[in-house]
């Protein structure tokens, strides 16, 4: 196992106490468990205070738009399936603006790996509620309390049959490194539903409020049944672990033109280029 | 001898006009003439009006045609709509089995005679047709045999009955109107905008396709994905246009040429990318073919309007630079330029072309691909891995070094960043890091494409175009020029940056300037205003969602003339 140390030490722009911190840690430590040199993977990321993580890890890095993390990433898997792809965004990110884009990758299956920083609210602006935020919490945008259902993104997952997902919180870190660590590990697309307390907006869903939640699943993760049935409990109970799991091929995998390494190694074949043309004599 | 003949054939959506169309094309191609076909389709899948206008020559042509020789008529509608396009002594083919009263140049083929089946009457027509111009029996035989090998021998032979059975009645009924010319026996390509553009990314060495279907721009994606896995390129549709664009750049940042073909309305979902590549230093190659707006406008027709849009697309200040291909040919050459451009400068190159170049059919002698220039590329070299920054000020272009390639590391970001690409809100860094970028704008400078320029430098009409109103300003000039008009032309195949040194001059030096644009508005005008001061006070604009046409623009032109 490589050491930690090796993805560096930054100065980070997260609130002391803030579960991002945490998060990192686990993300460090589940690199390094996969001896993943920096060179080796790409983190990429969207906008927001969970999204900043490209900036804190001494590896390759994509920090795109907001929503946008997933597109360029699995372009970047599609076009070198020898790297290491990574995603990290906040709920705002991935299950607000890029909702489309977390369905289209779970249909897609590439052999990456997308930790969603889950706080319930948005960090970065300042306490508006998330796409996550639980119906009745008082917010500055919602002075009367969220009236819209929160968006469950682990049930979604789990009825498109995701190859693989799982939950955690960022309170349990070996839970939190482990997990991340399997998903990584998983050929397929891996989405971790990571939960992390923001400590300056968020005043209802605190590191106390998951810690007493927060327990371990039992199920078999490759029972769909139980896994749905797992995936639709949350409030007073909250399932973490891996909730679901399935093997089948990756993307990547199947297309055969994705099967010789790194494209941007490939030398254009001006024979081929030639026969192409000339189908237009 | 005629040095042209001009064909329409018109009918339903649905009809399979589109296969006669292209068969027909090749077989004209084949017998070593020129050609152009230009694609007049409806919005719908059937009914409805389509036409497919061709223009066969013996020298090479340029524009799409005014007035035709021959009407094939597969809907009675198809005839009425197209009359008045017809000129004197003009054939009609309908079907012998409609009720129509007898005029001259009126034929009826006898459909229910010559095709046993409905779907045999496009080959029917083919023979016909191919009969009537004179085509050999093996070009026409091959063509129906290529075009239906993927079914079985069973119907290759059936219809290979159908297009001898229509060939001999045409023989024997209908009057010959023979191809122009001898034929000169040079291989030459039946191709049209969009598989030239195809080409030229292939020959460029494209590995990546981001898109979401849209027409006119959908044909680049398919193309692509039909070599997909034999020329080594991953085609992906996105779940939107935003995918689809921010998709390229993730392929772009791990090493793979990109391409985004798209159309304005979905172009318009796509500059939050446009400005992220600006940022990021990116290359990417993004493809508008523009059709009418706004917003849905007319979805199958063709319009230049959409210049604007590409040239500001993006928020906050970054370079670009924006090709708009005249010809077929063109589109093959301008796009493998792009790419090149693209990686030489670091961010986003556009290619503007529109719905008739996107489908017009020309014919093309092969490209030179072995006299292709080499198209750069990244930074593959790894040299001290730990100093290596992305952004590195101490020239405009940094090295672009690729994710994985090397231990070097890569980091790419869409705020304002530091040499290494981490966020930074330093006052001073954020100057120095946009004047860095802004300096890039020498790198496009250099490599600016000039007007093609006709006619003498000092023309009492010159008329300034741009994109695919080029070909049609050639055409117009050269028709004035043989009525004794000192006219000339300028077209633009390079939109942004402008280099006024290779123009300007010659805008001050003509009597009368015209510019022609397929917009409502003069974009183009209004934009060599902005980078020259010169106004061009007279405009020809077509907004219809047809084509420009050399008799469109000289009907125009003619109140013009007369003050002159």
């Amino acid at each position: 196992m490589i050491d930690s140390k090796i993805y560096g030490e930054y100065v980070t722009a997260w609130c002391p106490g803030c579960g991002n911190h945490d998060v990192l840690l686990a993300l460090k430590d589940a690199l390094a468990r996969q001896d993943l040199e920096p060179h080796q993977f790409a983190l990429v990321s969207g906008i927001g205070q969970a999204a900043k993580i490209v900036h804190y890890v001494r590896g390759n890095g994509f920090n795109g738009l907001h929503g946008r993390a997933l597109p360029p990433a699995q372009a970047l898997k599609l076009v070198n399936p020898e790297l290491k792809v990574v995603v990290e965004s906040g709920d705002g990110c991935t299950y607000g603006e890029g909702g489309n884009h977390l369905l289209a990758a779970i249909r897609r299956n590439l052999d990456i790996t997308l930790i969603v920083h889950n706080n319930q609210i948005y960090g970065l602006t300042k306490g508006q509620s998330s796409p996550t935020t639980m119906t009745g919490h008082v917010t500055k945008n919602n002075p009367l309390g969220v009236f819209d259902q929160p968006f469950n993104p682990v049930a979604v997952a789990v009825t498109m049959h995701a190859s693989f997902v799982a939950r955690s919180f960022s309170g349990f870190k070996e839970h939190a490194a482990a997990t991340i660590a399997a998903a990584i590990e998983h050929k397929g697309f891996s989405l971790v539903d990571m939960h992390s307390p923001c400590i300056s907006f968020n005043k209802v869903n605190t590191f106390a409020w998951y810690k007493s939640r927060c327990k371990e699943v039992a199920h078999d993760p490759a029972n769909w049944d139980e896994a749905m049935k797992a995936a639709m409990v949350f409030g007073e109970e909250i399932p973490i672990g891996v909730i679901y799991r399935e093997e089948r091929p990756s993307k990547e995998t199947l297309l055969p033109q994705c099967r010789d390494g790194a494209m941007y190694r490939r030398p254009v074949d001006m024979d081929k280029v030639a026969a192409h043309m000339m189908s237009y004599a | 001898m005629r040095e042209e003949l001009h064909l329409i054939l018109g009918g339903e959506a649905g009809q399979g006009l589109d296969t006669v169309a292209g068969l027909l094309g090749k077989a004209v191609v084949r017998s070593g003439r020129h050609l152009l076909t230009v694609q007049h389709v409806m919005s719908r899948v059937r009914g409805g009006h389509n036409n497919f206008r061709m223009r066969l020559a013996s020298r090479p042509v340029q524009g799409p045609p005014d007035t035709f020789d021959l009407l094939a008529a597969m809907s009675r509608e198809s005839v009425d709509l197209h009359r008045e396009r017809l000129a004197d002594g003009a054939v009609i083919l309908v079907d012998g089995g409609w009720d129509m009263p007898p005029e001259p140049g009126l034929i009826g083929i006898p459909f229910a005679e010559l095709a046993s089946r409905p779907v045999f009457r496009n080959v029917a027509l083919m023979g016909v047709l191919g009969a009537m111009l004179g085509i050999g029996a093996d070009i026409l035989r091959e063509l129906v045999a290529d075009n239906f090998r993927a079914k079985g021998d069973q119907i290759v032979s059936s219809n290979l009955d159908v297009l001898a059975a229509a060939m001999k009645w045409a023989a024997d009924n209908a009057p010959s109107l023979p191809l122009p010319g001898e034929g000169d026996g040079v291989t030459r390509l039946a191709m049209d905008g969009n598989q030239a553009l195809v080409l030229g990314a292939l020959a460029a060495g494209v590995r990546f396709c981001g898109y979401y279907p849209m027409s006119p721009a959908t044909s680049i994606a398919e193309g692509l994905a039909q070599v997909a896995v034999d020329l080594g390129v991953v085609v992906e549709q996105g779940e939107d246009e935003i995918a689809a664009a921010n998709m390229a750049l993730g392929a772009s940042y791990g090493g793979a040429r990109s391409i985004v073909p798209t159309s304005g309305g979905g172009f318009a979902l796509m500059t939050e990318a446009v400005s992220l590549a600006g940022v990021m230093e990116t290359p990417v190659v993004f493809v508008v073919a523009q059709r009418p707006g706004p917003a849905t406008g007319l979805a199958t027709r063709t319009e230049q309007a959409d210049l604007e849009l590409v040239l500001r697309a993006g928020h906050g200040e970054f370079h670009r630079a924006i090709l708009a291909p005249a010809t077929v040919e063109d589109c093959f050459h301008l796009t493998h330029k792009a790419f090149d451009l693209a990686e030489k400068f670091q961010g986003p190159v556009f290619i503007l072309s529109d719905q008739y170049l996107a489908s017009a059919v020309q014919s093309v002698e092969p490209f030179d691909l072995g006299a292709l220039p080499p198209v750069a590329g990244p930074d593959l070299s790894d040299a001290d891995p730990d100093a290596y920054r992305r952004y590195d000020w101490s020239a405009p272009v940094s090295p672009r070094r690729i994710p994985g390639h090397g231990r070097s590391l890569v980091l790419a970001d869409c705020h304002e960043h530091d040499e290494k690409g981490h966020i930074i809100e330093a006052a001073d860094i954020r100057v120095r890091m946009q004047d860095k970028r802004l300096a890039k704008l020498d790198v496009l400078r250099a490599e600016i494409l000039p007007p093609v320029s006709t006619g003498e430098d000092d023309p009492d009409l010159l008329l300034v175009g741009w994109g695919s109103s080029g070909e049609v300003l050639r055409e117009v000039a050269a028709v004035l020029q043989a009525r004794g008009v000192r006219a000339a032309s300028l077209c633009f195949t390079q939109v942004w940056p402008l280099a006024p040194e290779t123009f300007l001059q010659r805008l001050h030096a003509a009597e009368c300037v015209v510019a022609v644009e397929g917009n409502s508005t003069g974009q183009f005008a209004r934009l060599l205003r902005e980078a020259t001061g010169f106004h061009i006070a007279n405009s020809v604009l077509r907004y219809d969602g047809r084509a420009l046409t050399a008799g469109y623009v000289l009907e125009r032109l003619a109140p013009i003339l007369e003050a002159l």
